[in-house]
């Protein structure tokens, strides 16, 4: 080392204080990589809410809509089924459904917004299968109901208003998507009243 | 505690890759001449380029579309719809010129100081193949856009092979793997820009540091700091500790080592550095049409030239030699021995000095007429053709080539100026 | 050597007088800050040119948030083929008969701006004249044999070139050196010139919409670079005062 004296107070701020700021820039150098994976405008077009004319929709049929790539479910739900629902809780993991799973007016025992018509994404929320729709012969998988979900992947088990039965391997209730009805034969998935 | 912890993991890793050797050798003890100037910044900011071009690149592989239908779109969709795809493109195609920037001024510092001369012409070699390997990436990167000009520079570029005799033309062919340039050349070009060309720098930048290490950096009094064993008194050596892996072998006066001086020193430099370059990034990304051209903004058109075609300003200079020779082949042959001359220089240069500090009054002059005839030619080369300019660009090729002409001849028996025993401030 | 870089700074204004067209542009005087222009350019736009030509790379919806106009009015107003707010800015015109009509198809716009300039588009727009050898019987001074009709003559009227006779190469030829509106139109000539730049300001926008976003982040980021520049420059000061 050379004679001059070693300022080490002076030295020490300026390294730290160079590495903190330089440190500062990095992370912000960061944020143009970071941030481009976020949904570009295209998947946010092709994400837009899409409408689902439900007015051939008979009592106890199931129609799916694409809505951001994914499936969703329309099931116009007849007077027996939501008798049903009402008689399941005990079998269920999540009756009530606490989990955060819907939206706020979906948070009812039918899960939906009009008792009859049910809308949910149809993903299981176990790994991501699409559930097949048992209608009538429900009753091979789980005894005395007629009507559910069954996904084939892992054999979880859902009732139609997307609540999952217990001991199966899907943690939570199917998710139910926001929408709004624009009239009576016509829903808007993807937006809720008041939030466009 | 947490002390003991480190020290630990560090002999844990030590016993197992040499981690602090590496480090001590390569940085905190590393001879560094400690007379390094401005023209100094240039090779760490080459590496920080590099950095910045690859990091851009896998991101904007990230969206693009290596299609000849999809190319120019997926690049509009990266400067609209990604977020901040905009900036990440800048930085790539700013960084492109960039590199050549400052790949130049480093290569210029070399010639000044005789950088290229013994023990280092492998390291000046190697620093030649990278500007042919930077060239090459440059250009096929130049294609991936598929605008107008990459189109059709490329469709230049690759005719300048059909002048090879014989097998020119299929040589040309198998090159664009089509009738004219399309889908096909698109994506092999996509794989080398990608791939295979990146690791071939990376490779060549190894290679060119540890050759760097090997002889030690030239300085700009062009004096050696490592002296022969035993002829330096004590006193005289460098104050600072120097690995032994150095100072076994060799005395060594005048050196600091690397880090922390000229780390401290390099990141002022990237720092300035940062500020030119993001003033262009974020201010005027297109530099007026050197950067990016305007015509590359239409998407290509195999049916319809650009009224002129240019390459990008870094080619310019060799693209305008090729041009002032009327024959196809000759011209193809000036501009491929413009960049063999400048390889050959530890060769053309008998000189004993290096540096242009000691050397005759001649080679500064030839220096700078070599600077003025690089510029000439650039602007040439970025212009259209005159008759005036087709006369200039053809005495300026000879002026080109008379540098090294007359390098050779009087550095045999030049007289140069008497060189200090130490490195001066 | 410091000779040599002077000589450098004098050579360099050479490279800046890079091919231009031949004939002098004008001065847009466009201000992309201004929004109000903007709407007005997107509405010409939508109006007389999107008929025929297209901005296929650049979104509605996106377009609308720049420029300040909401979403719901947009539209309304803007979107006439009842496109999804979220698709690209398109006609629904055929490639093929539009090449038939017009000798070629109408190029896309949505870069316009980049492959040319602003100052072009905005003579290109006030340089039309008629000219009845022409198939649409008119001309434009930037763009000879220019391949399409004045769309924004029910604005300008009818524009008539001047011309002058002057020498070039020894001989004398009559140029064009502007035009002049018969009066026709349902617009001033100061009102067509807005117009114009409106309709620039519009193309400058879209050839590059991160433009404004990229102007406010690089003075951030260059006052940052600022301080570090200031911070290195110490630190490096302080520890070569061993060397020194």
């Amino acid at each position: 080392m050379s004679n001059a004296p070693v300022d080490n107070s002076r030295r020490r701020f300026l390294t730290i204080a160079t590495s903190v700021v330089g440190g500062m820039g990095a992370v912000g150098a960061a944020v143009p990589f970071i941030a481009s994976w976020n949904p570009s405008e295209r998947a946010k077009s092709a994400g837009a809410p899409v409408e689902v004319d439900i007015s051939k929709l008979e009592p106890g049929q199931l129609i799916r809509v694409e809505w951001r790539g994914k499936p969703v479910w329309v099931v116009n739900r007849t007077p027996k089924m939501l008798e049903t629902l009402k008689t399941l809780d005990s079998q269920l993991k999540d009756p009530s459904s606490e989990e955060e799973q819907q939206p706020d007016f979906a948070k009812n025992p039918y899960r939906s917004m009009r008792p009859e018509i049910f809308l949910a994404v149809g993903i299981c929320t176990h790994l991501g299968c699409s559930p097949s729709f048992l209608k009538g012969n429900f009753g091979e998988k789980v005894e005395g109901v007629e009507d559910g979900f069954f996904c084939p992947c892992h054999g979880s088990k859902f009732d139609l208003a997307g609540r999952v039965f217990q001991s199966v391997p899907a943690p939570i209730n199917l998710e139910i998507p926001p929408y709004m009805f624009v009239d009576d034969t016509t829903i808007i998935v993807g937006i809720e009243e008041g939030a466009a | 505690m947490l002390k003991k912890l480190a020290t630990d993991t560090i002999d844990w890793i030590d016993q197992r890759i040499p981690m602090t050797r590496v480090w001590n050798m390569h940085l905190a003890q590393y001879p560094t001449p400690k007379n390094f100037n401005f023209w100094y910044f240039f090779g760490s900011l080459a590496i920080l380029v590099l950095v910045n071009q690859i990091l851009t690149g896998i991101w904007l592989t990230m969206n693009y579309v290596p299609s000849s239908e999809g190319a120019f779109a997926s690049v509009e969709y990266i400067m609209r719809d990604v977020e901040y795809g905009w900036l990440l493109r800048y930085l790539h195609s700013t960084g492109a010129s960039a590199f050549f920037v400052v790949v130049y001024l480093h290569m210029f510092r070399g010639m000044i100081y005789g950088s290229y001369q013994k023990p280092r012409e492998l390291l000046w070699l190697f620093g030649m193949f990278i500007l042919l390997v930077l060239m090459a990436e440059a250009f096929m990167g130049y294609l991936l856009p598929w605008g107008q000009m990459s189109f059709w520079g490329a469709q230049v570029i690759i005719s300048i092979f059909g002048a090879i005799p014989i097998i020119g033309d299929d040589l040309t062919l198998w090159i664009r793997g089509d009738y004219v340039i399309s889908g096909a050349t698109l994506n092999r070009f996509f794989a080398l820009h990608v791939i295979a060309l990146p690791l071939v720098l990376v490779i060549l930048v190894f290679l060119h540091i540890i050759a760097l290490h090997e002889v030690g950096s030239n300085n700009p009094d062009g004096v050696e700091i490592k002296r022969k064993k035993g002829s330096v008194k004590e006193e005289d050596k460098t104050k600072f500790k120097i690995h032994e892996y150095y100072s076994d072998k060799k005395d060594i006066v005048d050196a600091i080592p690397f880090h922390p001086y000229y780390t401290v020193k390099d990141i002022v430099g990237v720092v300035g550095f940062l500020f030119f370059f993001c003033a262009i990034v974020f201010f005027a990304p297109a530099m007026n049409g050197f950067f990016l051209e305007g015509p590359n903004f239409e998407a290509a058109n195999p049916l319809k030239t650009p009224e002129h075609i240019f390459p990008v300003w870094y080619f310019t200079p060799f693209y305008a030699i090729l041009r002032a020779i009327p024959d196809k082949l000759l011209g193809v042959i000036a501009m491929g021995a413009a960049i063999v001359m400048l390889a050959l220089l530890p060769w053309v240069d008998r000189g004993k000095v290096k540096s242009v500090r000691y050397r005759c009054g001649m080679h500064k002059w030839n220096l700078g007429g070599f600077v003025i005839t690089f510029f000439i030619l650039g602007w040439i080369g970025a212009t259209p053709q005159t008759d005036f300019k087709t006369i200039l660009s053809q005495i300026t090729t000879v002026t080109y080539f008379m540098f090294f002409v007359l390098l050779f001849v009087y550095s045999k028996n030049e007289v140069t100026k008497p060189l200090p025993e130490r490195l001066t401030k | 050597m410091k000779k040599l870089i002077v000589g450098l700074f004098v050579l360099l204004p050479m490279f800046a007088m890079a091919a231009g067209p031949s004939v002098p542009l004008m001065k847009a005087g466009n201000d992309l800050t201004d929004n109000a222009s903007l709407q007005r350019g997107a509405k010409l736009f939508m109006n007389y040119c999107l008929g025929c030509h297209q901005m296929q790379y650049q979104r509605y919806e996106r377009t609308f948030r720049d420029i300040g106009i909401p979403t719901v009015i947009g539209e309304e107003q803007l979107i006439f083929d009842g496109s999804k707010v979220g698709s690209h800015i398109k006609n629904a015109i055929d490639t093929d008969d539009a090449a038939k009509w017009f000798g070629a198809p109408p190029p896309d716009l949505t870069l316009i701006s980049r492959v040319k300039s602003p100052d072009y588009i905005y003579t290109y727009l006030k340089s039309f004249y008629k000219d009845d050898s022409r198939p649409f019987g008119v001309n434009n001074v930037v763009f000879p044999s220019v391949g399409m009709p004045h769309v924004l003559q029910e604005l300008q009227g009818v524009p008539i070139a001047i011309t002058e006779e002057v020498e070039e190469h020894g001989h004398t030829v009559t140029k064009i050196v502007g035009t002049v509106s018969d009066g026709s139109g349902e617009m001033s000539d100061d009102e067509y010139d807005q117009v114009a730049r409106d309709l620039t300001n519009f193309f400058e926008y879209v050839g590059e919409p991160s433009r404004l976003e990229s102007k406010a982040l690089g003075i951030k980021v260059l006052g940052f670079l600022f301080i570090l520049f200031i911070l290195a420059f110490l630190l490096k000061k302080e520890y070569w005062r061993d060397v020194h």
